[in-house]
């Protein structure tokens, strides 16, 4: 029977260093591919909308040098998705150059380097909505219009396999993807093979994560998945680690609203009826799974909008009776705010740890708060020096809250610092839409050079 | 198997809340153990009528319950009131909203 091997060294490339023992283990074996993903929307809209990593440098050139090197030593394709925690064009291009620059350190013999891009023209998005096009918001979102979209900072694409077969049907021996589905970047191989399109997603789907479908829990280490026209078996490299059908199953769910369907562009994998068995100590052989190609073709975006430069203050509370009254408090430094600022023109927020910090809307003991809070406060405006004028005001008045029954009169809240802390500018998701196209490959422009020494 | 009431934390082996995607929560309760996992979903202590008075959510914030078999998980997703990040928002990624299922009573078999 016919395979492919997909070896995964790391869930999310960037984000933590991949562990090189079980790496090295992986390689060793002579898989087909080596592959990862590099993205995440979990970082939140600053590095879409800032356009930068969460990763430092080194730790993306780290993985890179570590896949690149064992890749063309086997002679097999590398493909990473997503470059650079948002796969923006920046990041794609970031990529590429260490992938040219870790050639020439190592003197690699010529190997054929492909890329594509995902980042979308707001203009292209005017110009759909005005031609009638209907840019559908997911989850609850309305439709996009244009006052959103104008607010909005910078918008990528999510690719399907397209991109990546295109690249691959050129030659490509390494590909730098922009951003993308997490499971397409294995699935697109495969399914460039001939292995049936529900294996070659569910693949992918259990691969994305690296070793978070093995057990015990230890991330960053490298997991093996084999696919047949009949089946997906994935392996756990790590010697401390296992693929058992609970974690493999388990993994399913990961992330996800529910365990069962996951979209890509050009359709929706359904694992309802995934069938899990042990097929060694550290395999699990998945059967199963189904594919249902899109009726339409629609491609999902992602983009953040700037909502402004951001300081932060910090004050602490440890009277009772400022504790059971910090709504007051919050509430004074508002009014102080607009008594200075006027109504708008800039935004503030009052996190309250101790009380509701963490689950805000969602916290049921809202209203046992604990002995001390700290009050964390952030100013919003367009310039740095009106939110570092906001974020003072709101955390230096909370000092002096007017509170009826207060014994204590020479300040209201304690202070760590008596100032306020640049922080990085505030985005909001404004894009988790989709987009009607007529052929996958619109969005993604693909390049390919030849890389020499 | 225990006669009392017990807390989730000591019939769940995992009990977690990340980010599915940038509007939604998941809570995963996993267990490693068919006969507990059988005794949660049986007691009815996590429904969504249950998740809805835990986290004082409306119902239509609760856009998937699933009691899934092949993990032995009970899984459902909340629907945040801004998107994750937003200024004011105190976890990016999702990861400690589970906290109040921890103490859940779970009642004796009946």
């Amino acid at each position: 029977m016919r395979t492919l091997r997909f070896l995964c060294p790391n869930g999310h490339l960037g984000f933590a260093p991949l562990k090189v023992p079980s790496f090295e283990l992986g390689v060793a074996t002579r898989p087909d591919f080596i592959l990862a993903d590099s993205g995440s929307d979990d970082i939140g809209p600053g590095p879409l909308g800032h356009d930068t990593s969460t990763s430092p440098r080194e730790w993306q050139e780290h993985d890179l040098e570590h896949m690149l090197l064992a890749a063309r030593r086997l002679g097999v394709p590398m493909i990473i998705g997503s470059a650079g925690d948002t796969g923006t064009n920046s990041r794609v291009d970031l990529y590429v150059g260490i992938i040219r620059d870790l050639a020439r350190k190592h003197g690699l013999a010529p190997f054929r380097l492909g890329w594509f891009y995902s980042e979308v023209d707001k203009e292209l998005l005017r110009a759909k909505i005005r031609a009638g096009d209907t840019i559908r918001g997911l989850e609850g979102r309305g439709d996009l219009d244009e006052a959103e979209l104008d607010a909005t900072e910078r918008v990528v694409a999510v690719a399907g396999i397209h991109p990546f077969v295109r690249l691959l049907d050129a030659g490509a021996d390494v590909i730098i993807g922009g951003r993308c589905s997490d499971a397409v970047v294995f699935a697109a191989p495969a399914i460039r093979a001939g292995y049936p399109e529900a294996l070659s997603y569910y693949l992918g789907k259990v691969l994305e994560c690296a070793s978070f479908c093995a057990e015990p829990y230890g991330a960053k280490e490298t997991v093996i998945g084999t696919i047949s026209d009949e089946d997906v078996r994935v392996t756990a490299m790590a010697p401390f680690q296992r693929c058992t059908v609970a974690s493999v199953a388990g993994h399913a769910m990961y992330e996800r609203a529910n365990p069962y369907d996951e979209t890509v562009a050009g359709g929706r994998l359904d694992m309802r009826d995934c069938h899990y068995e042990q097929a060694d100590a550290r395999t699990t052989r998945v059967t199963g799974p189904r594919f249902f190609p899109a009726d339409e073709k629609r491609v999902k975006l992602e983009g953040a909008a700037k909502v402004g430069e951001r300081y932060v203050g910090m004050a602490g509370i440890r009277d009772p009776y400022t504790i059971a009254h910090v709504d007051e408090v919050i509430a004074w430094s508002r009014q102080q705010l607009r008594e200075h600022l006027g109504d708008d023109g800039y935004e503030v927020h009052f996190n309250v740890f101790g009380r509701d910090g963490v689950m805000g809307d969602l916290e049921p003991l809202r209203d046992r708060p604990a002995h001390e809070l700290c009050v964390v406060v952030q100013g919003i405006a367009p310039t740095q020096a009106k939110a570092e004028e906001v974020a003072m005001i709101a955390t230096r008045q909370m000092f002096y809250a007017r509170l009826p029954d207060v014994k204590g009169t020479a300040g209201g809240v304690a202070f760590l610092l008596d100032e306020v802390l640049p922080a990085s500018p505030a985005y909001r998701w404004s894009l988790n839409h989709t987009l009607r196209v007529d052929d996958y490959l619109e969005l993604f422009p693909t390049h390919i050079e030849e890389v020499t020494p | 198997m225990t006669a009392g009431p017990q807390r989730l934390d000591r019939l769940a082996k995992t009990i977690r809340s990340k980010n599915a995607g940038v509007d939604q929560i998941t809570f995963d309760v996993i267990f490693d153990d068919r006969a507990a996992f059988e005794r949660v979903v049986r007691s009815g202590v996590l429904s969504r009528e249950t998740v809805t008075r835990l986290y004082g959510v409306a119902p239509e914030r609760i856009v998937d319950f699933v009691v899934y078999e092949p993990g032995l998980a009970i899984k459902f997703t909340l629907r945040r009131l801004r998107p994750s990040g937003s200024p004011g928002d105190g976890d990016i990624f999702g990861a400690q909203q589970y906290a109040p299922l921890l103490a859940l009573e779970v009642p004796p078999d009946a």
